[in-house]
C-alpha cells in the first residue's frame, strides 16, 4: 500500500509531467493533448513506484520496459523521461521540429529510455507479448508494461497478442487500457463500442482489474496484485483498465471530444500550467 | 548432390544455428509443417514458437523478441508474409532497426494449387520499398545454408522468398556467398541472363544452351540479393556484353527486372529485356502449366534475349 508521503510525491510527478507535456505540445502549438494528459498518471506510478530502471543506463540488465502502443501520447512519456533523467529537459523544446530526437510517436532509436517503437495503433502488444517471452525464455524478472488505449483496442491485432499472451503464460505482462472513452470521431460508445472490455479480456483468459486512472492507491494495488498473481512465472497476464479522462487537469480540452489532436498556443498551454499549480 | 527438399535445408540450417546460438528462435502461424520447421519445435521446444493463424501478431512479437535480443526467424506463406504483415514488418520490425528474418513460403508459382490467393508476385516490390531492408531469394540448397547463416550473423531484417520443395545444387558444398552479391554461374559475352530463384536460374542456365545453339554466347548471374543489387556485378556485365535479360518468378514492375532496370537507367543505360509476370493475378495449375502459361520457361528468356539483337 502506498502511504500518504509517497502519494504526495506520486501526485507531484504527474503533475510535472502535465505541464512539461502541456509546455511542450504548447511550444510547437498542436499535437496529441488528449490522450497525453489521460496517462499522465499511470506514467506517474510506473516510472515513480513501479519499474526498476536507471536513467543513466537505459539497457540495463534486468529493467523493467514500457511499450506505449498509442504511441502518439509520447509526449507525456518524453516528459516523464526528461524529469527522471534520461535526456536533459530542453529536448522537450523540440518536439516534432526536424531533427528532434522526440517525435510525434515513440521510436525507440530515437529517444533514450523509449523501449520499443510505435505508431501504427495495434502493434504494441504484440511487441510486448514478444519482450515478455524474451525476457521469460532467458529467465529474466522482469515486468515488460504495455499501454494500449480504447480507440486502439478496435485494431484486430490486439487480439491476437491476447490470445497469444494467454497461451504462453507471460504473467510478466502487465497492460493497461488508457479508457478515457473518447476517440477522434466521438465517443467509443458511438463509434464502436468495446462493450464488455473487462469481460472480453477474461474471455481471453487474462487476469483483468479495474480502477480509476488517476488515483494512485487504485493503481498500485491493481498492479501489485498483477504483480503477485504473476510471480514465479506462473498466473496470467495482467490487463488494468483503467478509467481515465481525456485531457485530465487541462481544463480548456478536460473530456473534449477534439481534443485528440488539436492545436495549443503557448498562451493557452501556460494557463492550463498556472492553474495545475 | 541429389535434390533436397529447400525447407528441409531451411530447418536444418536454422537448427545448427541454434545449436550454437540460443538468441535463435523461430515462429510460425500454424504453418510449421507446410514450412517443414517442426524438427526445430521438438529439439527446441521453447524457441518453437507457432502463434497460430496470425500472421501479423507473429511478426510483432517477432520484433519484440529482436528488442529482448533474440534472433527471431519468422515463416508464412509470401502471400501472407508480405500482404498481410507489411505494415507490422515495416513498422515494428523495420522502422524500429530490429533484427527480424522474415520468410516468405511458396514464391511465386512455386503455390500451384494454392492458386492466385497464395501466389505472390508482389512480395519483391514491396518489400523494395522499405528502406535498409535485405532481400533474398536462394536458388539452390547450398545457397539457402549459406545464406541463412548470412542472414543471422547480420544485425538487420531479411526478408527471404523460400522455395519449398526439392532442387539440385547449383553450387559446391563449400562454395561461400555474402548477402549482396551475386554469383557469376556461366561466363558469356553476347548478353547477360540475370535470374532470380530456384525456378528461374536453372531457366536461365537451359536458355544460355539454347542461345548457345543459335551462336550466341550468353552470361548467367544468379543475382540471389535483390537488395541490396550487386551494382558492381550488374554494371560490369552491361559493359562486358551490352545486353541484359532478367528472369524472375514474380512481376517485373518493382522486382528484379524493375530493379536491374532502375540501375542501369541511371549509371548505364543499356537494352533490357525482362522475363517475369506482367500485370496479372496468379491462377492454379501444376507448377509446369504454370511456367508454360506465365512464359517462365527457358525458351521465353532465350527468346527475350535473341530480341535484343534484332
Amino acid at each position: 500500500m502506498l502511504d500518504q508521503a509517497e502519494i504526495s510525491g506520486l501526485e507531484d510527478f504527474a503533475r510535472e509531467i502535465r505541464k512539461k507535456t502541456l509546455y511542450t505540445i504548447g511550444t510547437l502549438g498542436v499535437g496529441h493533448i488528449g490522450g497525453a494528459l489521460s496517462i499522465a498518471d499511470i506514467l506517474a506510478l510506473l516510472y515513480g513506484k513501479e519499474m526498476r530502471y536507471d536513467p543513466a543506463d537505459p539497457a540495463m540488465e534486468n529493467r523493467d520496459l514500457l511499450v506505449l502502443s498509442k504511441g502518439h501520447a509520447g509526449p507525456a512519456l518524453y516528459a516523464a523521461l526528461a524529469i527522471k533523467g534520461f535526456f536533459p529537459l530542453d529536448w522537450l523544446d523540440t518536439l516534432n521540429k526536424g531533427g528532434t530526437r522526440l517525435p510525434s510517436h515513440c521510436d525507440r532509436t530515437k529517444t533514450p529510455g523509449i523501449d520499443m517503437t510505435t505508431g501504427s495503433l495495434g502493434q504494441g502488444l504484440s511487441a510486448a507479448c514478444g519482450l515478455a517471452l524474451g525476457r521469460k525464455i532467458d529467465r529474466k524478472d522482469v515486468h515488460v508494461f504495455a499501454v494500449i488505449g480504447d480507440g486502439e483496442s478496435q485494431e484486430g491485432q490486439n487480439w491476437e497478442a491476447a490470445m497469444f499472451a494467454a497461451h504462453y503464460g507471460l504473467s510478466n505482462l502487465i497492460a493497461f487500457t488508457d479508457y478515457n472513452k473518447l476517440q477522434i470521431d466521438g465517443p467509443v460508445d458511438e463509434i464502436m463500442s468495446l462493450s464488455d472490455i473487462e469481460g472480453k479480456w477474461k474471455s481471453f483468459g487474462w487476469h483483468v482489474q479495474r480502477c480509476s486512472g488517476h488515483d494512485f492507491a487504485a493503481m498500485h494495488e491493481a498492479v501489485a496484485a498483477a504483480k503477485a498473481q504473476g510471480k514465479d512465472g506462473k498466473g496470467k497476464p495482467s490487463m488494468i483498465i483503467l478509467d481515465t479522462i481525456k485531457g485530465k487537469g487541462a481544463a480548456f480540452c478536460e473530456g473534449k471530444v477534439e481534443n485528440h489532436n488539436m492545436p495549443v498556443s503557448i498562451e493557452t498551454a501556460r494557463q492550463a500550467i498556472a492553474e495545475l499549480g | 548432390m541429389a535434390d533436397k527438399e529447400m525447407r528441409a535445408v531451411y530447418c536444418e540450417t536454422l537448427q545448427g544455428l541454434a545449436e550454437k546460438n540460443r538468441d535463435i528462435v523461430i515462429l510460425e502461424a500454424d504453418l510449421m509443417r507446410a514450412s517443414g520447421t517442426m524438427p526445430f519445435k521438438t529439439a527446441f521446444p521453447e524457441r518453437g514458437i507457432d502463434v497460430g493463424v496470425a500472421e501479423a501478431n507473429m511478426v510483432g512479437v517477432a520484433a519484440g523478441l529482436s528488442a529482448a535480443g533474440k534472433i527471431p526467424f519468422a515463416a508464412t506463406f509470401g502471400c501472407f508474409a508480405s500482404r498481410r504483415t507489411f505494415d507490422q514488418f515495416f513498422l515494428s520490425a523495420n522502422y524500429a532497426r530490429l533484427n527480424v528474418k522474415l520468410t516468405g513460403t511458396d514464391p511465386g508459382i512455386s503455390a500451384a494449387f494454392n492458386g492466385g490467393t497464395h501466389m505472390p508476385f508482389e512480395d519483391i516490390g514491396m518489400m523494395r520499398l522499405v528502406p535498409g531492408l535485405t532481400i533474398i531469394e536462394p536458388s539452390d540448397p547450398v545457397s539457402l545454408e549459406k545464406l541463412v547463416e548470412a542472414s543471422a550473423a547480420h544485425y538487420g531484417c531479411v526478408y527471404m522468398r523460400l522455395h519449398r520443395k526439392p532442387v539440385a545444387s547449383l553450387y559446391p558444398a563449400d562454395e561461400s556467398f555474402e548477402l549482396g552479391k551475386g554469383k557469376v554461374l556461366k561466363d558469356g559475352n553476347d548478353v547477360t541472363i540475370i535470374a532470380l530463384g530456384a525456378i528461374m536460374v536453372p531457366e536461365a542456365l537451359k536458355a544460355a544452351e539454347l542461345l548457345k545453339e543459335k551462336g550466341f554466347s550468353a552470361a548467367v548471374i544468379d543475382i540471389l540479393t535483390v537488395k541490396p543489387l550487386d551494382r558492381e556485378l550488374v554494371l560490369k556485365y552491361a559493359a562486358k556484353t551490352g545486353r541484359i535479360v532478367t528472369a524472375e518468378n514474380h512481376q517485373t514492375a518493382g522486382g528484379l527486372g524493375g530493379a536491374v532496370a532502375e540501375l542501369l537507367a541511371e549509371e548505364r543505360p543499356t537494352p533490357v529485356a525482362m522475363v517475369g509476370i506482367r500485370d496479372v493475378f496468379g491462377e492454379v495449375g501444376t507448377q509446369d502449366w504454370l511456367q508454360q502459361h506465365f512464359k517462365l520457361t527457358a525458351a521465353d528468356i532465350a527468346g527475350k534475349a535473341m530480341g535484343l539483337f534484332a
